[in-house]
């Protein structure tokens, strides 16, 4: 905070580079996140300029390698649909989590901020909105971070489109796709339900990798989420 | 559906649930027949997608790192976030090491 008088101005400013400076260390692990998306996008039937589009349409990582997957396969309208409504309905736990801080802010302000969330966004307000009650700090707080992060996200899948023409297939990039998931999947991973969960989602995907229509994913998806919910039941 | 209108469509389904909350419902919990499937969407649907990319090779299950390099350099890169906790680990050793089976193998 700065020495001058504490008006609504400097609050907002110094509320903006501290979510700006939070999410500084998160962004390490986005930009190779957004690299490979872009790559992966670029290289898909999607074709660069839609396959970049889909950055500021969608704003979701998880979702946008997985739409472009199954785009790639063939999938049909529905199937890339719900699937990539299902991996970001975990937004909703976070869009319930921030309404009690961003409730009684101009409509302006919660219908814009939304369009800028993120697990990353969420987790590092969440945290901070513990000690800092201010609306204004909160809002602020908020976009900083959350800019930071959607300016990051555009620049590297950008920069992957771009770049990705020119990488050799032989390097078998595509690879890093799992790879990113796995590094998303283990701190996901957080109980006994949770390790059910996955690991059943795991087994049928694979079982039901040839199923019609490429619904093994959500077939998976859908027995994994199941499993979680069953098992949480049975322990408790 | 062209392929812009399906990823306009995501775009728009992702933005209602962002602002569900926030924006249309209000600050109240969520309820619990909503919760108790959130709460297991991020393992399994992760665990769904990576799966089939590293432990299928042509659509039958190969787990041997001769014929199916990916899923042991898929093991390696799943110890490496654990212990380091980074994804940009998760990419370096993956990648390293599949490179590496492909060239010793």
């Amino acid at each position: 905070m700065g020495d001058g008088p504490i008006t609504a101005r400097s609050v907002a400013s110094n509320a903006a580079a501290d979510g700006a400076k939070d999410v500084a260390p998160i962004l390490i692990g986005v930009i190779p996140f957004g690299l490979i998306t872009g790559v992966a996008a670029g290289a898909s039937v999607l074709g660069d300029g839609l396959g970049w589009a889909m950055s500021f349409i969608i704003f979701a990582g998880a979702a946008q390698l997985a739409t472009i997957e199954l785009f790639d396969a063939g999938a049909v309208t529905a199937v890339i649909i719900a699937t990539a409504l299902v991996i970001n309905s975990r937004h909703m736990m976070y869009s319930a989590a921030l309404a009690p801080s961003f409730g009684a802010f101009s409509a302006r302000w919660r219908f814009g901020l939304p369009y800028l969330l993120t697990d990353q966004a969420f987790a590092v307000s969440l945290l901070r909105f513990q000690d800092v009650t201010d609306a204004t700090y909160r809002r602020w707080y908020y976009l900083g971070g959350a800019i930071s992060l959607w300016i990051t996200w555009q620049v590297t899948t950008a920069a992957g489109v771009v770049f990705g023409a020119v990488i050799p297939d032989a390097w078998n990039l595509g690879f890093a796709i799992p790879l990113v998931f796995l590094a998303l999947l283990i701190p996901a991973v957080t109980s006994r339900p949770g390790l059910v969960a996955a690991t059943v989602g795991a087994g049928i995907a694979i079982a039901a990798a040839g199923a019609p229509y490429t619904t093994g994913l959500i077939i998976g998806a859908v027995a994994g989420i199941a499993a979680g919910m069953i098992a949480e039941r049975w322990w408790s | 559906m062209s392929p812009f209108a399906v990823v306009l469509v995501i775009g728009l389904g992702t933005y209602v649930i962002r602002l569900s909350f926030i924006g249309i419902v209000g600050a109240r919990p969520v309820p619990e027949w909503a919760a108790a499937p959130l709460r297991y969407v991020a393992p399994a649907v992760l665990a769904a997608l990576i799966a089939p990319a590293v432990m299928l090779n042509g659509g039958t299950l190969d787990l041997s790192p001769a014929s199916n390099p990916r899923f042991l350099a898929a093991v390696l890169a799943g110890l490496a976030v654990w212990r380091l906790g980074n994804v940009i680990w998760a990419v370096i050793v993956g990648m390293g090491s599949l490179w590496l089976l492909q060239w010793l193998l």
